[in-house]
């Protein structure tokens, strides 16, 4: 492919491109389309997870393929039902943070002076308080609930994405471009709007990504301390009934090896995705891979980073 | 000095933010703050109790600026009031019993992670594309992306319950009375082994990557290239020309690591049983001891705030533009 065609690819075909051209990216992404459809199709397809099955605390058999929780109910089943709840919070929160981070952000990079200070001063304020001990008191005060769980997650996880997108539109603030548009008397919301966001799409992409990462951890882990709604079915209420039922001390590994694993799988596959779509966002990547691929054309290695000449050691 | 006195203004702010939320967070329940917290104690304390909380909270009928004042006055003399589970304890004296074990568990934990992390870091992007880099960062990030706490339930699960290598709990065997003597430091490591490891692992490849990514920009330029083409030995290219310099970043991420750490650790102090905060905090919580929680919260809070601080000395020590600048 030649430059100039690269460069016409725009939109959602340059993430695609992105996905489907970088290995890590394209397990990534396999593994999130899993998930996404067991948390789509997942619960139409098992039973009800809070019905008394069997036994409790059997192990994995035919016939409960996880096995029983300590109150007798399908594993599996609160699983699968979990995975819906957890990702929607998680991604829904993620979305949430950055969207807060990038008006917060946007507006200290872009006005300065004052504001810029005062905003700073906030964000770097939540950003030194340590985020989940303040979780979990105001999670202590208000009512429990799904709801209750996404808005302290909020409160305490938007300070991150407003920091590095406010540098960004610091930067992007002293391009001829944008100098150019304020000449021509445009309003700040349409510079804001169609000449900076647009430059950082990569960036917002990659914080959803991270801040996602980041409220699906603290979600459980909150959930886990018994501070989400614990008669709802998510993963974090699973691994607090599994504690709870001292599980770990009958050795009923199959109530809590499962969720954690999944927990993880989430979190790898957007970190993987994410390391595929720096290469959008960073043109050094773009210039490497080209002169990696340009030395591996000609059957030679590339041995380090943007190297100037071609090395021998 | 004009750096250093300006990051601690920056944290007394912090500070005043921190002491102010957890004013206006009992006000945040729902209907009539007062009535909420108190109808929770009726019957389990006394009138005399009641009014100590009521004073400790500014809960009074007095107007809400001067109910701040009080709670800021008593909060500036280390008076977090009484703990309702621990009554009649004074909270401070609750939180000081679990401090020194979550100073002991979050630092050692950070410490290490953050000396593993950048060296392994350091040899990934020297050896770039090499195995290590090849296996490690990908597998780390997986490591990672598993909550710590689940980390330390498997851990518990493996190598405490199943093969019994580890005590499966607390600080030290119960049958032992805190000292210095080497049978009860080496209690005190055998029970930390699994809690820090735990932590290590999940923290471990921030640090790699961290470290590698900026190595690999560091070791690109001009002057490691001159270094490389005098002739220099590798080693020496590495590690004084390349990592000095690469370490800055992780320096500066280093006090907000320690803020997410602390919260970790907490989680893990769950699952241990490990006498700390986080465990107190846990306690205090499912007793809805407000007192006790609160007054966690801030201690938790200021000790991130001074390791913050700390590291800002560190940062001015090693970085000479900050310093030049500032002198």
């Amino acid at each position: 492919m030649t430059a100039p065609e690269r460069g016409r690819r725009i939109g959602i075909a340059l993430w695609w491109d992105a996905i489907r051209r970088d290995r890590q990216a394209r397990t990534g992404a396999m593994v999130l389309a899993v998930f996404a459809f067991i948390g789509i199709f997942g619960p139409l397809l098992v039973g009800d997870p809070q019905a008394l099955v069997g036994i409790p605390l059997q192990p994995p058999s035919p016939h409960h393929l996880l096995g029983t929780t300590g109150q007798g109910q399908d594993v599996l089943a609160q699983l699968v039902v979990g995975t819906r709840v957890s990702l929607l919070i998680g991604f829904g929160v993620g979305f949430a943070v950055v969207l807060i981070g990038a008006i917060v952000g946007v507006t200290a990079g872009f006005y300065g002076g004052r504001i810029d200070a005062a905003l700073s001063l906030l964000f770097n304020v939540f950003l030194v308080i340590p985020g989940l001990p303040l979780a979990i008191v105001i999670a202590a005060y208000l009512p429990t609930g799904s709801f209750t769980l996404a808005l302290v997650l909020i409160v305490t996880g938007w300070a991150w994405n407003a920091r590095v997108i406010r540098a960004q539109t610091l930067s992007l603030r002293q391009r001829d471009f944008v100098a150019a548009v304020i000449v021509t008397g445009e309003s700040d919301v349409r510079i804001i709007t169609s000449e900076i966001l647009p430059m950082m799409t990569s960036l917002l992409v990659a914080q959803v990504i991270g801040s996602t990462i980041y409220a699906i951890g603290a979600q459980v882990g909150l959930e886990f301390l018994g501070l989400g709604d614990v008669s709802a079915v998510t993963w974090g209420t699973n691994l607090y009934w599994s504690q709870n039922d001292s599980a770990l001390l009958t050795g009923a590994w199959w109530t809590f090896a499962p969720t954690g694993l999944c927990v993880a799988l989430v979190g790898f596959g957007l970190s993987m995705l994410n390391s595929g779509f720096d290469e959008i966002s960073n043109p050094r990547l773009q210039l490497e891979r080209a002169w990696r691929e340009h030395l591996e054309h000609r059957g030679m290695k590339a041995s380090r980073s943007t190297p100037v000449v071609p090395e021998h050691d | 000095m004009r750096f250093l006195l300006r990051r601690l203004g920056f944290y007394a702010v912090a500070a005043w933010v921190a002491l102010t939320l957890n004013f206006f967070l009992p006000r945040l329940m729902p209907g009539d703050p007062a009535t909420a917290l108190f109808a929770r104690f009726r019957g389990r304390l006394g009138p005399e109790a009641m009014q100590a909380l009521r004073e400790t909270f500014g809960l009074t009928q007095a107007p809400l600026w001067r109910q701040y004042l009080t709670y800021l006055d008593h909060a500036i003399h280390g008076d977090f009031g009484i703990s309702v589970a621990y009554f009649p304890t004074p909270v401070a004296q609750v939180i000081g019993t679990g401090l020194l074990w979550t100073i002991f568990l979050a630092g050692s934990a950070v410490l290490i992670s953050f000396a593993i992390g950048t060296l392994l870091g350091v040899a990934a992007a020297w050896w770039r594309r090499g195995w290590l880099d090849g296996v490690l960062p990908p597998a780390l990030v997986f490591l990672g992306a598993l909550p710590y706490f689940w980390l330390a339930m498997v851990a518990l699960y493996g190598l405490g319950f199943t093969l019994g290598w580890f005590p499966l709990g607390h600080a030290y065997s119960d049958d032992l009375t805190p000292s210095r003597s080497p049978r009860f430091v080496a209690d005190v490591a055998a029970h930390a082994v699994l809690p820090v490891g735990s932590i290590v692992l999940a923290t471990l490849g921030g640090w790699l990557l961290s470290m590698r990514n900026t190595m690999i920009t560091v070791l690109g330029s001009d002057y490691v290239n001159l270094a490389r083409a005098k002739g220099l030995h590798p080693s020496r290219v590495v590690l004084r020309y390349a990592a000095r310099n690469a370490l800055l970043p992780s320096i500066t991420s280093f006090g907000m690591a320690l803020g997410f750490v602390l919260g970790g650790s907490l989680l893990t102090e769950v699952v241990f049983s490990y006498p700390g905060q986080g465990y107190l905090l846990v306690q205090a919580v499912r007793n809805q001891d407000y007192p006790l929680m609160q007054g966690i919260f801030l201690v938790i809070t200021l000790a991130v705030l001074g390791a913050n601080w700390l590291v800002d000395v560190v940062y001015l020590w090693l970085d000479p533009r900050i310093r030049d600048s500032a002198s």
